[in-house]
């Protein structure tokens, strides 16, 4: 990976979150809705507020995957055949275009993932652990995990029919890692437990998909053309 | 300076249309020098090629041959496999038979990307991204082709949208995205250039733009291939035309 590489990947991402910035779905759509949906919980169990706070890091990470699915599976939906084909013909590395769609979807995923801390701290009585600046490099990992996986899982099912509902399927089991080395790092946080084997775990999971990202674009790329 | 004829932009937005390619002019012709020589190896040389598409077939037993200065038109009518063709041409489609070679690389071979970057394409729907200005989406093919991003206003320039560089693509009628597709065309020196219904949406003064690029390469010892419905149309841009049917070339 050469100066070059970095160049492409970084031009695709900024495309990319040009595109994001004037459409406004994120902000506009997927943050309003992910705040209601952080409301549901409390309101309709009426629990206690203890219940809530333990309640918090799991249902947070859930709404940050499912609401951070649309973000990032909707790129890749909005491409269209005579798009890639132009970009394939720019002789771009498939993988520096992997690299900057799914580092232009992980900042928007952690942007959003960490305004809705927000709403979550209001919702469920949330108090952030005293080492809560160790909050933000956990969000980077898991939405940078997130967000390799949402482009892979995008790329995989460019083409077919079912694509749609395949697609969110095909992440969410696969999210799984993310997931619990996310919940359970703000939940040693919380606890006042070390969070380097959770954090690990993120990394690991990071890097796998970094891999599988790399590695498969360019047959990837060869069938989505 | 004339408007935008049935631009969707709101305002009177207007564009330069004193294009660098002059409008109404005669088709540049090519000096006997470049005229495809034999003895030069071909840049697309497709051998019986075959293509099935969901088990049916779509190309059957195709022989083509582009050679450095040539420009070639295929012609036929809806469904005969025109676009397949350029499809596969363009490295978009494997061949299920036969073979071919394009820039030199085996067609669904390991090479093939790497001659990618020498090929260039304008497809039935413009390639541009709808949420980016005109002048964004040629800055980003400029930039991704190693040129410096103003030369996608240039380019912009030559095919008389240099004043539209600030509209969004989405706002933009059909034949001003036509017309940048093919600006995007100009922004490198792509050996092989594939056309596909290259006017389409395309008002009377945008011709030149086509003969204009087909000149371009053909003389830099480059080779274009356009495909049309209208034989007559093709006869007028390029050196010869064949005809396809049913997914044969005759």
């Amino acid at each position: 990976m050469n100066g070059g590489f970095w160049r492409s990947a970084g031009l695709i991402a900024l495309r990319d979150l040009r595109v994001e910035l004037r459409s406004g779905e994120a902000l506009t759509v997927v943050f309003p809705f992910a705040v209601v949906a952080s409301w549901i919980a409390p309101l309709a169990t009426n629990a206690s507020p203890l219940l809530l706070r333990d309640l918090a890091a799991p249902v947070y990470w859930l709404i940050t995957l499912l609401f951070g699915m649309m973000i990032v599976l909707r790129q890749t939906a909005l491409e269209t055949r005579a798009q890639r084909r132009a970009l394939a013909l720019t002789g771009l590395d498939p993988a520096a275009r992997f690299a900057g769609r799914a580092g232009a979807s992980g900042l928007v995923l952690a942007a959003v993932a960490g305004t809705l801390i927000v709403p979550v701290i209001i919702f469920y009585d949330y108090r952030p652990p005293s080492g809560g600046a160790l909050m933000a490099p956990v969000i980077i990992l898991a939405s940078a995990g997130l967000a390799m996986l949402g482009t892979l899982a995008g790329d995989v099912t460019i083409g077919l029919r079912a694509r749609t509902s395949l697609a969110p399927l095909l992440m969410a089991p696969l999210a799984v890692p993310l997931l619990m080395g996310a919940a359970q790092s703000l939940e040693s946080l919380v606890a006042g437990k070390s969070i380097i084997t959770w954090v690990l775990v993120l990394v690991i999971a990071d890097l796998g998909l970094a891999a599988a990202g790399v590695m498969s674009a360019r047959a990837l790329e060869e069938i989505s053309l | 300076m004339h408007p935008v004829k049935g631009c969707a932009c709101r305002g009177p937005t207007r564009f330069s249309g004193s294009a660098a390619i002059p409008i109404h002019s005669k088709r540049v012709s090519r000096p006997p020098s470049i005229r495809p020589s034999s003895s030069s190896p071909p840049l697309v040389d497709l051998v019986d090629l075959s293509v099935s598409l969901g088990g049916s077939p779509v190309l059957s037993n195709c022989r083509l041959t582009l050679r450095p200065g040539e420009s070639l038109g295929v012609a036929g009518p809806n469904g005969a496999g025109k676009s397949t063709l350029l499809g596969v041409v363009a490295t978009f489609i494997a061949p299920t038979g036969g073979s071919g070679t394009v820039l030199g690389a085996p067609l669904a071979g390991p090479r093939i990307p790497a001659v990618r970057a020498g090929i260039g394409w304008s497809g039935h729907l413009p390639a541009l991204y709808p949420d980016l200005t005109l002048g964004e989406n040629l800055a980003l093919s400029a930039r991704l082709t190693g040129h410096p991003a103003s030369r996608g206003q240039l380019v912009l320039e030559q095919v008389g949208l240099g004043g539209a560089a600030g509209i969004r693509a989405e706002r933009c009628s059909n034949g001003m995205l036509r017309r940048a597709d093919l600006a995007r065309l100009l922004i490198g020196s792509p050996r092989l250039v594939l056309l596909d219904e290259p006017d389409a949406g395309l008002d009377r003064d945008a011709a030149p733009i086509i003969d204009h690029l087909i000149a371009t390469t053909t003389r830099r010892d480059g080779a274009v291939l356009c495909v049309s419905h209208d034989a007559a149309k093709l006869s007028g841009w390029v050196d010869r035309v064949v005809e396809m049917r049913d997914g044969r070339i005759t």
